[in-house]
């Protein structure tokens, strides 16, 4: 007999409304406390000290507008977030500061997320929903150049971008960028030239969220379907499907490979978050603790693999913190 | 014996002549009978002039002094010379206003009568030479002392007669008695010498028409039983006695063997072919027993007529003319409507038994009769406004065609008959063949894990993923969304989530559900099921209670203008009073309990494991524990609350009462819709019993007697028990003041009528509650005391 899944660890109440994007900051040494940073339907975003659970800042930055996207750039001093004001905003949080240096003005009206990709030291790279419906742009932060857009040809109907998942090879390689669309397919591009390099049709709906493992070069997504895709990358850059996963409720709100790619946890509208084995998408635990659609999940990146957490925000106002497969 | 006679005929006269000798004289007088009666060679072999002279002689000796009577030989006298003189001398002398012989002593001579198998004896003498045993008149009267002994003895002494005349004793007694001659006359047959058994078949008629079938049966049958098994002639006197019971008594005769015999087969061996040699056999077994009477046991139904079928001439006579007789009672109209339901179902059980016996031949020679009857009777079940009658009819139906139409498509209601003899381990088999069927079919499943890629997930035991189930389709929010999900929508997930949400949220947004009140009620009552779901007409109904609660007058204003309107199925004129009833009693209740009531309420689910709310007994067993073990100081405090149907109940009320005597093109109340009369007359009884305390219930009781009287003769059951209701719910509503004063002349009449229903209804259920409403009626208002 199996045993039943686990509890939360602890869960995080106070955000008054609903979750919609969450991101670690754990790496530090001590004395550095772990962080969660979450963005809220409010916007506000919080900072959790995850010591003492509780708000250490609430970080008011687009106009009571929807937090969808945190990331931090480096440590945890520098945070970009972006909301539904069409703004992205980059903080500095050095020393108490809770400032917005910059701030890029997207004109984008959807709730596709920006995506982050560390290219040298103090230089990133930054996807994002362009003014036009269907385009990606991709800019150099912190200097805001732009550094290519992304037009599907026309008459290719794959409506507006969803989600975006820059990535690399390996570092120093040519950055390239997968992005999924309303249409339901995922199209992998080349930023130097401007051009996909190879699209499949992953699903019927629009392409919810996806997540790459660039070491397996396998990535899986999911739509507002009762279906999780799972493709891969082979060497001549095309994309194919590996599987897929029937599940037993439609609708994926995000998905995220655990930093050393063992499992994967997806946010599902059921109100649940569902954790897999990444190499064969072995179902491994449904935590079902949330009243609501859970929106996000997010895996920290403490430097102890036990220490390791996940955490989920849902519609419920609420955050859940879980450890779960930290011994492996 | 001729040697003999004069001998005997002197030592009878010497003894009878001299009763007034005493002492040693008279034992030498007795001495001398005996020895002379001894010589004869018997009581048997007595010529009637003799048989005459020693009736005297007993007569005298029974009237003689004490002393005349030597101690020991007087009793002997009795008990070793004619028996049928004996007995008719001792209980003579029992019934002598001033007897020289005391009661107790006659008792003692009779109990040794008994004992020493005297009333065989007695019984063999009559069957040996009827001739000489006497007249008819005195053979008659042989026949009544026999068989009232046990009455006649208790009244002379009084009850203190000895357990050997109590009945329960006596006949069994009388039945050994019965096989003892039986015996002899089985041998003298054999012997090759006639005798008659006319007799013994009067004891046995007279006996069972004196209701102890019990008794004498109780010894009779077993061994008749046993004797006819591979005799012959056993069986021909069996057949005999029962041919020779006259008319008068062959029914309780037939029915005692009848109700008495373990089988078909036995009845057979020992009626024989009673039934088609003597009509009035004939007409207990194929009419009264069947079509007349209904009380009897399956039992006795399965063994008339297995004994009906045993036999070709009998099934040739009798079985296939009964069977017509009990389908055209079973097809007929006017029956169904008029006998009660036990007689209905009686018949009916003795169909299905007919059928069973029925061969394919005989089918084939009525098929075209049967299937006549089976249509019409058919149809007139289903008329009926009875539940088992209804399903009696579909059972019935199902039956004779499943006979009929041996290849053909046959009748088939899906109506689930539960019947009681289906036991639950026909049910077993089916259960673990599935069972079977899920283990084997494990393994076969397509394995995933074949994949020969090296590495897996293995090393991640995965959690119990059991409780990852469907979620259930969000319903709507808001009233108005659910008026749009009833609809228009085409999504039937949204569709089931509303009908399974909108109680609540009606229950929750009265507000809301106020301003579209009789539009959600509209749409509620022409909802029809779209998918298949679970406990869909509940959903509904509760639906309806819930927007009929929240805005009684509106809503109740257009449902009940609907009951009446054109273009309604029958079941939603019925749906329409069912939810008038339901909210009329919540809103008559203090509104707490009508909460606690809801939620309470009888679920649609199955129970699949009966141990499986085992937690919730616990529970139930503490709470009980405290309760009994705790002291409570002051009153549980009562739900209260202002009773909400006053101010509705009018509104509920009148409407319905108005309008039932208009038929309209598809709807005739007083035609042929009675079974919805019949609904709306017990909706009007239970409107006015949840009336009770409020301001319009005299108003509301005075057009319910109108209404009654206006129905008094209504040939459908259902409808008078509902009208019988409408009076019982009046006397409960109505303050007795209100009715003496404003309805004394309405009552009176009411009053007669119910006298006559107690008189003359058919069914037991009428008479019941019509004499319950008698004594119910205020007190200055029935001056009849006879029911009371």
């Amino acid at each position: 007999m199996a045993l039943p899944p686990p509890d939360p660890q602890f869960v995080l109440r106070g955000t008054s409304a609903a979750v919609h994007t969450l991101h670690f900051s754990c790496g530090g040494q001590e004395p550095d406390v772990p962080i969660l940073f979450s963005g809220s339907e409010n916007g506000f975003i919080h900072v959790w000290n995850l010591k003492t659970h509780r708000v250490d800042t609430a970080l008011d930055g687009h106009g009571r507008k929807s937090v969808y996207c945190v990331e931090t750039m480096g440590d945890k001093t520098r945070l970009l977030s972006q909301g539904r004001d069409q703004r992205i905003c980059l903080w500095d949080l050095a020393e108490g500061r809770t400032a917005v240096t910059d701030s890029v003005f997207t004109e984008n009206v959807g709730f596709c997320r920006c995506s982050l990709l560390t290219v040298a030291q103090g230089r990133w790279l930054m996807a994002m929903a362009a003014k036009a419906l269907e385009e990606v742009q991709v800019l150099e932060l912190p200097s805001k150049t732009s550094v290519c857009t992304l037009k599907p040809e026309a008459g290719a109907k794959l409506g507006m971008p969803m989600c975006l998942k820059l990535w690399q090879l390996s570092s120093g390689s040519q950055p390239l960028l997968l992005a999924g669309y309303e249409d339901g397919s995922v199209v992998l591009w080349n930023l130097s030239m401007g051009k996909p390099l190879s699209q499949l049709a992953c699903h019927q709906e629009p392409v919810m969220s996806l997540d790459f493992d660039s070491e397996k070069t396998k990535g899986i997504s999911g739509s507002s379907e009762k279906v999780l895709s799972i493709w891969s990358l082979n060497e001549q850059q095309n994309l194919q499907v590996y599987k897929t996963h029937n599940l037993v409720n439609a609708g994926i709100s995000d998905i995220t490979i655990r930093p050393d790619k063992k499992i994967v946890a997806t946010a599902g509208w059921d109100h649940r978050i569902r954790i897999f084995g990444w190499k064969k998408l072995k179902p491994l635990a449904v935590l079902d603790y949330h009243t609501a659609t859970v929106h996000c999940v997010s895996f920290s990146n403490h430097k102890n693999p036990r220490e390791r957490l996940l955490a989920a925000g849902s519609k419920d106002h609420r955050i859940s913190i879980w450890s779960i497969y930290t011994q492996t | 014996s001729a040697m003999a006679a004069p001998e005997l005929e002197r030592a009878l006269r010497e003894a009878a002549a001299g009763p007034e000798r005493a002492g040693e004289a008279a034992a030498v007088a007795l001495g001398a009978v005996r020895a002379a009666l001894a010589a004869a060679g018997g009581a048997a072999a007595l010529s009637e002039r003799e048989r005459a002279l020693f009736g005297a002689f007993l007569r005298s000796l029974a009237r003689a002094p004490r002393a005349a009577r030597p101690e020991g030989v007087w009793q002997r006298c009795f008990l070793e010379g004619l028996p049928a003189p004996a007995l008719c001398v001792l209980l003579e002398a029992l019934g002598c206003p001033r007897p020289s012989l005391h009661p107790k002593e006659v008792a003692e001579v009779l109990e040794q009568f008994l004992q020493e198998g005297r009333m065989s004896a007695l019984l063999w003498e009559v069957c040996q030479q009827p001739a000489q045993a006497g007249s008819p008149e005195l053979q008659e009267a042989l026949l009544n002392r026999i068989v009232c002994l046990p009455d006649y003895v208790s009244n002379k002494l009084e009850g203190k007669n000895p357990p050997v005349f109590f009945p329960q004793n006596y006949f069994p007694l009388l039945g050994g008695a019965i096989i003892q001659v039986l015996q002899k006359i089985s041998d003298s047959l054999r012997g090759g010498l006639d005798c008659s058994i006319s007799f013994v078949s009067h004891v046995l008629g007279k006996v069972c028409i004196h209701g102890r079938q019990k008794e004498i049966l109780g010894i009779l049958l077993p061994r008749l039983m046993d004797l006819t098994k591979s005799d012959c002639i056993w069986q021909r006197i069996c057949w005999r006695l029962v041919e020779c019971v006259p008319d008068r008594w062959m029914e309780a005769v037939v029915l005692g063997f009848v109700q008495r015999a373990p089988g078909a087969d036995v009845l057979s061996r020992v009626l024989g072919n009673l039934v088609v040699k003597n009509k009035k056999a004939q007409f207990v077994v194929t009419q009264k027993v069947l079509l007349l009477q209904y009380g009897h046991t399956t039992a006795v139904l399965q063994n008339l007529l297995g004994y009906l079928a045993l036999d070709s001439l009998r099934r040739a006579f009798s079985l296939l003319q009964v069977l017509q007789e009990l389908l055209e009672t079973w097809s007929s109209s006017s029956a169904v409507k008029h006998s009660p339901p036990e007689q209905q179902q009686y018949i009916s059980k003795a169909i299905l038994i007919c059928l069973s016996h029925l061969k394919k031949t005989e089918i084939e020679s009525c098929r075209q009769e049967l299937l006549t009857s089976m249509m019409e009777g058919v149809k007139c079940h289903l008329d009926s406004s009875l539940p088992q009658i209804r399903r009696l009819g579909m059972i019935v139906a199902e039956s004779i065609s499943a006979k009929i139409n041996t290849d053909g498509p046959v009748l088939k209601f899906q109506v689930k008959v539960i019947m009681k003899f289906m036991s639950a381990d026909a049910a077993l088999p089916l259960v673990s063949e599935s069972n079977d069927k899920s283990h084997t079919a494990a393994p076969v499943m397509p394995d995933e894990e074949l994949d020969t890629e090296l590495d897996s997930d293995d090393d991640l035991i995965p959690y119990d993923m059991s409780e990852d189930k469907e979620v259930k389709i969000k319903a709507p929010v808001y009233i108005r969304d659910c008026i749009e999900a009833l609809t228009g929508s085409e999504d039937m997930d949204k569709w089931e989530a509303t009908i399974k949400a909108l109680e609540s949220l009606v229950r929750k947004n009265p507000e809301a559900t106020r301003e579209v009140s009789v539009e959600l009620a509209k749409i509620l009552l022409h909802l029809e099921e779209k998918t298949c779901i679970e406990g869909f007409v509940e959903l509904r109904q509760r639906a309806q209670v819930a927007v009929l609660t929240t805005d009684p007058i509106p809503v109740a204003k257009y449902l009940t203008s609907q009951f009446y309107s054109l273009n309604y199925s029958l079941r939603q004129r019925m749906d329409i009073l069912d939810v008038l009833v339901l909210a009329a009693q919540e809103l008559s209740y203090p509104k707490s309990h009508g909460k606690t009531k809801h939620s309470g309420g009888p679920k649609p689910c199955i129970q699949l494991l009966p141990g499986s709310d085992s937690s919730k007994d616990w529970r139930r067993i503490v709470d009980e524990r405290i309760k009994s073990k705790t002291r409570r100081f002051s009153q549980m405090e009562l739900a209260s609350g202002a009773n909400e149907f006053n101010s509705v109940a009018g509104h509920f009320f009148f409407p319905l009462i108005q309008h039932f005597d208009r038929p309209l093109t598809t709807f005739d109340l007083l035609g042929e819709d009675h079974f919805v009369l019949g609904r709306l007359v017990h909706t009007l009884a239970v409107l006015m019993y949840l009336a009770v305390n409020t301001v319009a219930v005299a108003a509301m009781g005075k057009a319910l007697l109108e209404f009654v009287w206006a129905l008094r003769f209504h040939t459908d059951l259902y409808v008078r028990q509902g009208l019988l209701s409408c009076i019982s719910s009046l006397l409960i509503s109505v303050p007795a003041e209100r009715l003496l004063e404003d309805m004394t002349e309405e009552l009176l009449e009411t009053q007669s009528w119910l006298g006559d229903v107690v008189e003359k209804d058919p069914d037991g259920d009428c008479r019941r509650l019509a004499l319950q409403n008698l004594r119910a009626l205020p007190s200055s208002a029935h001056p009849h005391p006879s029911y009371l």
